[in-house]
């Protein structure tokens, strides 16, 4: 990984991985380490930090910038990190704003359906961080941008989310709404084709005329910004299939989370996105390896069998635990390794407890880094 | 209803439950909501349709089924029971008007999902009711307050009509005893303050609370003093394992690295009893959920309740 942080020619890292598998972490542990230890002027945005680990990086507000974290060692190499935490419905607005004038942006930002669609709309996240990423990225002030996914029910979320929105934007039903706008009618069902009648009908007997109103309203504001929308999801979508880019799986070595970042290992492979490695976070590694887990259960029966020793016994229990899960982990672990055996592979040792400062960041860093 | 943060083991708890709640004879319905199929992966079955089948039996005659409930053929069934559709809900289909309504207001598609939860619960057969207890694999803890509390998403955008009528009838079942949040965690700080959150939001939005269900739990270990180095050898040796300073310092890293687990989880578990909540924990599956693991669970919950 050092030598990935470390090329020039790399400008994205995107972390990737299901729920709960230390993707944020991850993400803040490659920046800072980018930032102290290879000079880069890093960024990383982050989706939904713990709290204290967002407090470790002096974010606490959520304002929709970069924020330089102070107190970090970067004296010697030159770098600086700065972080940031994604505002979902502000990055929204600001999409808004830039691709039409004030009158029509709070037009846009008063109806219900804009409002409900910017807060709830399922994807609206892995939009806005490919957005933001987007935006991140054409300033073009850093040297690289590490970026953590949204706790998505599937890491493909990340990916398909753009897609999804354009083939929203670009569906039969959106044009439908929108053609008596487009042409100036009057009433928004003037175009009636049988089935289009009868769906008028039930649209106005469900949902009622207000409503038919205010979507009319949002369907047409949406139009003013169809080409803009699309375009910048297409662009970020190409750079994220450049050279410049490298995707981190990150996962934990269960059976779950080993088996979504398989899959997004194939669907990267399928879309050509690099794959730059995976990230097997919470590894267990027993600290004396060559006691074998057998032999220290055999060995701790056989002295609470005598008496006495009761603190090595102990010891020995917890050990042989220990060692089960280690040999266990490692068989989840090789069914990716088997599957993609080209894909370079980085254990993090479970941390006894969790990972909220600076110092917790650069030992995970340096795990990940050195290997 | 199940929730519990991405990661915890929501939907092994949630089919555990509910074949639990099936043993002796009873018939439950296991619902999932999100399109992820993870009944189907945990049950190493073909992936579930929208209606309900057979999932499994439960222990002394009983039975889970199991449904996967997918919004937009919710919102047809849902039309064509009250305005009798027929072509004209497969011609909305086409026009994507069904994809259109559920994508461009989020609380429609949640009153659709919990108005099924809510029909299956109420259903009857002949006398009784068709199902003894219906359990959802529900959204995770983030989403969870806003999902349930569908009068207020749907609110915005229809203040008369049908839908409203519709989400304030499940929204009236789901603040009913009938009703029961449970939510899943593991001893780790990130769940716990998830879990912690979720509670008192749902409280606040007047939703029952169930239980706290602990997941994953390794067995205690015993709280005794640290054990010295020299100790330390001292029994190695009379066990008659290597004494040499890398497996006794490794050993004793070990134990250290454990002692300072178990301070985390203790204080973790105090911050969860304080909540007042009845507090169930599933012991940790060191060879994954099978089948077999599933009925160990679902008897520690049965025996809990």
């Amino acid at each position: 990984m050092d030598q990935i942080l470390a090329d020039p020619g790399v400008r994205i890292v995107v972390c990737c991985g299901a729920g709960g598998v230390g993707k944020t972490t991850t993400a803040a542990a490659l920046a800072l380490r980018a930032a102290e230890r290879h000079g880069r002027r890093t960024v990383v945005l982050t989706i939904d930090p713990a709290r204290r680990l967002a407090q470790s990086l002096g974010l606490t507000e959520l304002d929709n910038t970069p924020r330089q974290v102070k107190g970090i060692d970067v004296e010697e190499s030159g770098g600086e990190l700065h972080a940031m935490m994604l505002d979902m419905k502000r990055t929204f607005d600001d999409v808004v704003l830039q691709h039409t004038d004030p009158a029509k942006a709070a037009e846009i930002f008063a109806n219900p359906f804009y409002q409900a669609m910017s807060s709830t709309f399922a994807g609206t996240q892995e939009y806005m961080a490919m957005e933001k990423l987007g935006q991140l990225h054409a300033r073009g002030e850093w040297d690289l941008i590490v970026v953590d996914t949204p706790p998505s029910r599937s890491a493909l979320d990340f990916l398909d989310a753009p897609a999804r929105l354009s083939r929203f934007l670009d569906g039969r039903m959106l044009r439908l709404l929108l053609a008596p706008a487009r042409s100036g009618g009057r009433s928004m069902f003037s175009l009636v084709t049988a089935s289009f009648g009868m769906f008028s009908k039930v649209v106005q007997k469900v949902i009622g005329a207000q409503l038919l109103t205010d979507l009319s309203g949002f369907v047409a504001a949406l139009d003013s910004m169809f080409g803009g929308f699309r375009q910048r999801a297409e662009q970020t979508y190409r750079i994220l299939q450049a050279r410049e880019t490298a995707f981190l799986l990150v996962a934990a070595p269960e059976p779950d989370a080993v088996r979504e970042a398989a899959y997004f290992a194939g669907r990267l492979r399928a879309e050509r996105m690099p794959l730059a490695g995976l990230v097997l976070n919470r590894v267990h590694r027993p600290a004396a390896p060559e006691l074998s887990a057998e032999r220290s259960l055999a060995a701790a029966r056989r002295l609470a069998a005598e008496g006495g020793h009761e603190g090595t016994v102990e010891v020995l229990r917890a050990h042989a635990t220990l060692a089960q899960q280690a040999v266990r982990e490692q068989r989840v672990a090789a069914r990716f390794t088997e599957a993609f055996p080209a894909v370079p592979t980085v254990s993090v040792t479970a941390q006894p407890a969790d990972v909220h400062d600076v110092d917790g960041l650069r030992t995970i860093g340096e795990a990940i880094g050195r290997r | 209803m199940v929730t519990g943060k991405g990661g915890t083991g929501k939907t092994s708890v949630a089919a555990a439950l509910a074949l639990g709640l099936a043993t002796g004879g009873r018939r439950t319905l296991l619902v999932e909501v999100e399109g992820r199929q993870g009944i189907a992966q945990l049950f190493d079955t073909d992936p579930l349709p929208y209606e309900e089948r057979h999932l499994a039996d439960a222990p002394g005659g009983g039975e889970v089924r199991a449904l996967a409930v997918d919004a937009e053929e919710a919102l047809l069934e849902y039309l064509d029971m009250f305005y009798k559709l027929g072509a004209a809900g497969r011609a909305l289909r086409k026009l994507g008007a069904i994809d259109f309504a559920t994508t461009i207001a989020p609380g429609l598609r949640d009153v659709l999902l919990t108005g099924k939860v809510k029909e299956a619960t109420t259903r009857t057969s002949g006398s009784r009711r068709t199902y003894d207890a219906v359990v959802l694999d529900a959204p995770p803890t983030g989403r969870i307050a806003r999902f349930l509390n569908v009068t207020a998403e749907t609110a915005r955008l229809a203040k008369v009509g049908p839908i409203k009528t519709q989400s304030e009838g499940v929204s009236a079942l789901l603040r009913s005893p009938m009703t029961a949040v449970h939510v899943v965690t593991l001893l780790e700080e990130m769940p716990v303050q998830e879990t912690l959150d979720a509670v008192a939001e749902l409280a606040q939005l007047g939703f029952p609370a169930g239980r706290v269900i602990v997941n994953g739990v390794r067995p205690p270990v015993p709280a005794g003093r640290a054990v010295t180095a020299a100790e330390l050898k001292r029994g190695l040796a009379a066990a008659g394992l290597p004494t040499d300073a890398r497996t006794v310092s490794g050993l004793a890293e070990e134990a250290r690295d454990q002692r300072v687990r178990r301070e985390l989880e203790d204080s973790l578990r105090g911050d969860l009893v304080e909540l007042g909540l009845p507090l169930t924990e599933l012991p940790l599956l060191p060879d994954g959920v099978d089948r077999a693991g599933l009925g160990t669970l679902a008897e520690t919950l049965v025996r809990a309740d």
